[in-house]
């Protein structure tokens, strides 16, 4: 058993918690830019030279019959690259920092939280790329946008925190989850609606492809962006997803959390 | 429990080995039984039966070989483990004195790390920034603060994370060797601060292979050998009977 006492008052410890959350995302975000010299630019870049080749191999060559192509690409691997580098960083993130939690006393969650947030943030700065390419196609921003692409992204959030924790814990007890993410994530990419449209799957697998938690999403994304109408249904189910995801990942990193500082 | 005070009642600390899980999937799957049995059985038990108490103002040393088991009871004061046995109490803000860097970024400036690790620490953004001017002045490093620190030398680094610890106003110091490394200089203005802290009634434990710092900074001592208390009690006496064994 452990007690410990602290003197500090609770609108105290409120306002550090916020303070160690803002200085370990604002640490990430430094650290990514500081040895870059384009910065922004790469974080964007990523996920559109992907839209440009999958553009060409399925619009130019196989002529896929999605309209709007381009966009409807963009507005699906914007999305997933968020969810991707989260979950790809947060895998690492305790292990990477090791020193500290063999150290410190702090809360552990505030690791996992700052990166998924970092990506979140690189995420919002991306919608006014997707805007402009929006406007190469003829869309014009709507009302729509202003209430659902704050749902959705709060939506995704909850999703991918919850991931988050549940592969930073369990990583650093199999250390093999490394790899296995790197897997299951390559899966997962085609089996969310991204590069082709959701009504393409034969009926029998579409009930599948709803198992995957990214698809209520990027579906949303998709309508939201190309014809500006937001789903109510699909973002319900997207909340379940992500309070089903991040109990489990709070679970799981609540069993293990005492272990952390015994495994490194 | 007033501020300061460390109670450690009949503690025990048994060490799961989780040496086939992190070897890999592989090997824990083709050995699942024997895993799984090794993992209900397989214990070491780094600490067994400790009781100590650290009134506010009191500094321990905490004395014994490589691998006695040392820092199994700092991870335990520090609250990043839990005891198998007993139960470890705590009062007031503790502050572990890091490792060289532990938890600097070596791309970020001293300045941006020096932020970031007091409130790591403990302390609020605005508390952190208050008090930038004086980890500074006491770290010495001067124009280097704004350069990333990876350029610092092993000695710098110390001095700087020494300096963010003293500065967090902890109740309690957790100290682990690092006061060995850093110039003559530095090491007789940081053990003059650490006995100016102790006069303002921080609590202090030390773990140290350095006999002389113990006996300068502590009042009362432990030696740990393999995981249990071989002699505890003033400075002098456990000190004397771990140079000269009889």
């Amino acid at each position: 058993m452990r007690t410990t006492t602290r003197g500090a008052r609770v609108n105290t410890r409120i306002q550090w918690s916020l303070d160690l959350v803002r200085e370990l995302t604002r640490k990430e975000l430094k650290v990514r830019y500081r040895n870059s010299f384009l910065g922004y630019v790469w974080s964007v870049a990523s996920p559109a030279a992907q839209a440009m080749v999958y553009f060409f191999a399925f619009k130019v060559i196989v002529r896929i019959a999605v309209e709007d192509y381009g966009l409807f690409l963009i507005a699906g691997l914007f999305t997933w690259q968020w969810f991707a580098n989260s979950l790809t960083v947060c895998t690492g993130v305790f292990l990477n920092n090791a020193s500290l939690i063999k150290k410190v006393a702090f809360p552990r969650e505030t690791l996992p939280l700052a990166s998924v947030l970092n990506d979140g943030l690189h995420f919002a700065l991306s919608l006014p790329v997707i805007a402009v390419v929006a406007a190469l196609y003829g869309v014009w921003p709507r009302l729509s946008w202003l209430y659902g692409l704050p749902i959705l992204v709060c939506l995704q959030f909850l999703l991918i925190l919850g991931f988050g924790l549940l592969v930073s814990s369990v990583n650093l007890f199999f250390r093999d989850l490394e790899r296995l993410v790197t897997i299951l994530l390559s899966i997962v990419f085609y089996a969310t609606p991204i590069i082709y449209r959701m009504d393409m799957v034969p009926e029998r697998f579409r009930t599948l492809l709803f198992l995957n938690p990214m698809t209520p999403l990027v579906v949303n994304y998709q309508n939201l962006l190309l014809h500006g109408t937001f789903q109510w249904g699909m973002a319900g189910l997207s909340l379940a997803y992500g309070l089903i995801w991040l109990g489990i990942g709070w679970w799981v990193f609540s069993r293990l959390r005492w272990r952390f500082a015994e495994a490194l | 429990m007033s501020l300061g005070e460390i109670r450690v009642d009949h503690v025990s600390k048994a060490y799961p080995q989780y040496f086939k899980l992190t070897a890999g999937f592989k090997s824990f799957l083709f050995h699942l039984p024997s895993a799984l049995e090794s993992m209900r059985h397989a214990h070491f038990e780094a600490l067994h039966d400790i009781s100590f108490t650290v009134a506010p103002g009191e500094s321990l040393g905490i004395i014994g070989h490589n691998g006695a088991g040392k820092s199994t009871m700092l991870s335990l004061l520090a609250g990043v483990m839990l005891p198998s046995e007993g139960q470890v109490s705590t009062s007031g803000r503790i502050a572990p004195v890091l490792e060289l860097g532990a938890g600097f970024h070596p791309d970020l400036s001293g300045e941006e790390n020096v932020v970031l690790n007091a409130v790591i620490l403990g302390l609020t953004r605005q508390e952190a920034l208050e008090r930038l001017n004086d980890i500074v002045a006491f770290s010495e490093l001067g124009e280097f603060i704004h350069q990333p620190i990876r350029t610092y030398s092993s000695g710098m680094l110390v001095r700087l994370g020494f300096s963010v610890a003293i500065h967090t106003s902890p109740d309690i110091l957790l100290i682990d060797e690092v006061l060995a490394v850093g110039d003559a200089d530095f090491q007789k203005k940081s053990r003059e601060r650490i006995l100016d802290l102790r006069r303002h009634g921080v609590s202090m434990v030390l773990v140290s292979h350095a006999m002389e710092t113990v006996r300068a900074v502590c009042d009362k001592a432990i030696w740990i050998e393999h995981g249990r208390v071989q002699a505890a009690g003033s400075v002098g006496e456990v000190v004397d009977a771990y140079e000269c064994p009889k």
